[in-house]
């Protein structure tokens, strides 16, 4: 890495922004802004015993929310049991003809699997993640077809409980010279990233636990212990059939993203007043429906509004599994849905009920409303129906269509150009108090193939493109100096590194982190100078970039 | 004119084209990208016959085990139910007895089932005879159909209008209490022909050529004293 601590300025830049507040502070935040770094940095640090303490179940928000709206003699009551959508015991014992089969199937295998492993499906790749039970089932593959991976499962399985029972201690890595294996135990799950990546190891895990969350919203941490409770031996593929996808499209977009390395949110940038508008129509809709805990509104990936309970906020992560939900679910866009969602960070140990739908044939927003009432379909579907029709009436709908759009005459559809700064040549900003992210080029996610596509033909690292740098591969560079930055140790304040290629700064007060790629070869005052410009443009926008209040219900 | 209001469940193992044939007949489609349905999804559509009109409202649900015990949801106080299999696995035809079964024990009320045998453009893999499926169908009282989401426009706009025709048979019997039907005053049958669209769109309007549809060739499930719904 060329990036040495005496590529750091002596201290040039005042710790604190000219402002009071950094550019897209304000005092009361939709969004729960507690870095999950510190979360990672720990489970890579905790003991055998922390680590068993710590998935034990905490108590349910869900259930308090209840009893607050009065719901508790409601039928809704038994949330634990009648909310799992696995209740019947039969239908977990109905799984022991299944998965003997599947355990033939790997028999069957055991043989070819040798020659498997070498399949052109499965190297090459830049990154594997594989899941598999504490019993070392397959349950998930990145690549190839998890049932011929059993003996590799069975493999990983051993070196895990091997370091576990004998040495009293955890396997968290195994590195090569080019590749790295990173470890994950999580309740009854065994996740593993192989990397030939510059990702950090906390980088790896941070991704492994977002594919865990991801299985936790599809069935909450309640239900999947208890499943491996009763039955070690479960084909766990049974439930999560279907959801495969989810990770797919979760991997793929936590590549792409920088949202999750950061551990913030994009907002669609929009109007001041048009915002206001659309939290307005949402509020006076919905603040009469006592069960409704969120009301979220997003497009492109980016949140345009979120309502919420007084009390509760929501975590970055959670949102973002909405977002992969529902980037992931083309068939939300045919028609209202109504579907259970556990928010891992909110309660991981029950569902929210959702219902999702897209404002309109014209305009691709989707919103959510999730409640803890899983009879209000009839309810939130009229609500979404008066929301749709204020907005069309307040022109909100043209607003957020331009800013989908991409409309030349917004300052955000081109901010380089805007800003007038030509050294710069991208930046990604996050507000740390509010945990929302701007950068200066969107990602373009729709253009992600089919994941099946990229399933055969993805992740190859043989075969280079010589293309013009994507907003991607500007991420995928600042990645180690997130790495130095987020680093609990020694973190770095300010880096600024400078070579033939290009100049990166990346800088973290209080108040935010800064990451900006500039033409090679700058000098430092210089490109001192053009932050602060930059600084100074993103607080003159920030009303249009950043969601700026807090509403609740 | 007479209206009826009806639910209706779309029912079935995951994959067998269940969305796609609602997609097929509401939005008049086929989508390559439909994506799987993720706990269940809502449709309403009006079908106007002679001289009635129903509307229904559609649930089309997930088939996935994980939805499983979701399902109670969206068949209680249903009054039709679409059970749909891909008759190129013998599987999803096995899982319809089930939910058979389910829907018999569970639902107290008279029904109107029709089993669909979907994906009839892939004849060469076909795994599930057609006699046998009017064979079952006949034995719960259910009509049969054989549908292909992919080509056959016709035969999903027949399934959905003998099930509306049924449903009108079976308001007409007051057997069923969750069937809400009444008299539309602003539709005067005399003045607006059947076909013509009034101000909500019928999704389909028809004319229905069965063979014998009698009362008694609705399923009626076992009726169950002292259920609350
Ligand atoms: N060949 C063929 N494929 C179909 C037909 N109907 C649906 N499919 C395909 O079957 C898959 C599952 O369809 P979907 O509607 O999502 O099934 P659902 O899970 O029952 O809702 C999709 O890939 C469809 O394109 C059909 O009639 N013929
Ligand atoms: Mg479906």
């Amino acid at each position: 890495m060329a990036s040495t601590s005496k590529d750091v300025p002596a201290v040039v830049i005042q710790d604190n922004p000219p402002d009071d507040l950094e550019p897209g502070a304000c005092h009361d935040s939709i969004l729960n802004p507690t870095d999950s770094f510190e979360e990672f940095a720990s489970e890579m640090s905790s003991s055998l015993q922390e680590r068993n303490i710590s998935l034990a179940t905490k108590s349910s928000t869900i259930s308090e929310i209840q009893s607050e709206i009065g719901e508790n003699s409601a039928p809704m009551k038994p949330t634990k049991s009648s909310d799992d959508l696995q209740t019947k015991d039969e239908s977990i014992s109905a799984s022991t003809s299944n998965s003997n089969l599947t355990e033939q199937n790997g028999d069957d295998t055991d043989t070819e699997k040798d020659d498997y492993l070498q399949s052109p499906e499965l190297v090459n790749k830049e990154k594997h993640v594989f899941i598999l039970s504490s019993a070392g089932k397959p349950i998930y593959s990145r690549y190839g077809n998890e049932d011929k991976l059993a003996g590799l499962c069975g493999v990983i399985q051993a070196l895990v409980s091997v370091v576990e029972e004998q040495n009293q201690d955890i396997l968290r890595s195994i590195s090569t010279n080019d590749c790295k294996a990173v470890f994950l135990v999580k309740g009854p799950l065994i996740l593993v990233a192989v990397s030939k990546s510059d990702e950090s190891e906390t980088q790896l895990v941070l991704q492994l636990t977002y594919a865990f969350n991801q299985i936790v919203s599809v069935l909450t941490l309640t239900q999947l212990n208890r499943i491996f409770e009763q039955r070690r031996n479960y084909d766990l593929r049974r439930l999560l059939s279907g959801a495969e996808r989810l990770i797919d499209h979760l991997l793929i977009f936590m590549e792409k993203d920088p949202a999750f390395l950061l551990g913030a949110v994009r907002c669609l940038p929009l109007p001041e007043k048009a915002r206001e508008n659309i939290t307005n129509a949402i509020q006076t809709t919905c603040n009469k429906i006592r069960d409704l805990v969120f009301a979220i509104m997003l497009a492109g990936n980016q949140l345009i509004t979120l309502v919420r309970m007084k009390k509760y906020t929501l975590h970055p992560s959670d949102i973002h599994l909405l977002f992969n939900l529902v980037r992931s679910s083309e068939s939300f866009k045919t028609a209202e849905s109504w579907t259970p969602i556990c928010l891992p960070k909110f309660d991981s140990t029950g569902f929210l009920h959702g219902h999702v739908s897209y404002i309109s044939e014209d305009c691709q927003a989707c919103l959510l409303l999730l409640t803890v009432q899983r009879d209000a379909f009839f309810p939130l579907s009229q609500a979404k129906h008066t929301i749709a029709d204020k907005l069309r009436r307040s022109n909100c709908l043209v607003a957020i269509n331009d800013a989908l759009n991409r409309n030349e005459e917004l300052p955000t559809t081109n901010p380089l150009k805007h800003i007038g700064i030509p050294e710069i040549r991208h930046f990604m900003y996050k507000c740390k108090s509010t945990a929302q992210l701007f950068t200066s080029d969107p990602i373009s996610l729709d253009k992600l193939q089919d994941y099946r596509l990229r399933h055969k033909e993805g992740g190859d690292i043989m075969e280079k493109k010589v293309e013009k740098l994507s907003d991607i591969d500007y991420v995928r560079n600042y990645r180690k100096f997130c790495s130095s930055i987020h680093c609990t140790s020694t973190p770095a304040k300010l880096i600024f590194r400078s070579n033939s290629c290009d100049t990166i700064l990346a800088w973290v007060t209080n108040g935010f982190e800064l990451y900006v790629t500039f033409d090679p070869l700058m000098e430092k005052d210089q490109a001192i100078k053009a932050v602060d410009r930059l600084l100074k443009w993103i607080k003159k926008e920030e009303q249009r970039i950043f969601i700026m209040h807090a509403p609740t219900f | 004119m007479k209206v009826i209001e009806a639910k209706i469940v779309v029912l079935g193992s995951q994959g067998v084209g269940k969305t796609s044939l609602v997609v097929r007949y509401i939005g008049k489609m086929f989508s390559k990208h439909i994506s799987p349905t993720i706990g269940a999804s809502f449709f309403t559509c009006n079908i106007n016959l002679e001289n009635a009109r129903v509307k229904l409202q559609v649930w089309d649900t997930a088939g996935q085990e994980r939805f499983r015990s979701m399902a109670p949801m969206y068949y209680r106080n249903a009054n039709a139910a679409l059970l749909v299999f891909d008759i190129t696995s013998v599987n999803s035809f096995a899982a319809i007895k089930g939910w058979v079964k389910e829907l018999q024990s569970n639902v107290p009320e008279a029904m109107v089932l029709s089993v669909v045998g979907n994906k009839s453009d892939l004849e060469d893999l076909r795994a599930v005879q057609s006699s046998e499926a009017a064979q079952f169908a006949a034995s719960i009282g259910a009509q049969y159909c054989e549908t292909s989401a992919l080509h056959d426009q016709q035969g999903i706009d027949q399934v959905f209008l003998n099930t509306a025709a049924a449903l009108l048979k079976l308001s007409n019997s007051n057997l069923v209490s969750s069937l809400r039907s009444y008299d539309s005053a602003d539709v005067d049958p005399d003045k607006i022909p059947t076909g013509t669209p009034t101000e909500e769109d019928a999704t389909h309007t028809g004319k229905v050529e069965l063979p014998a549809w009698s009362i008694d060739s609705i399923a009626h499930g076992h009726v169950q004293k002292n259920m609350c719904c």
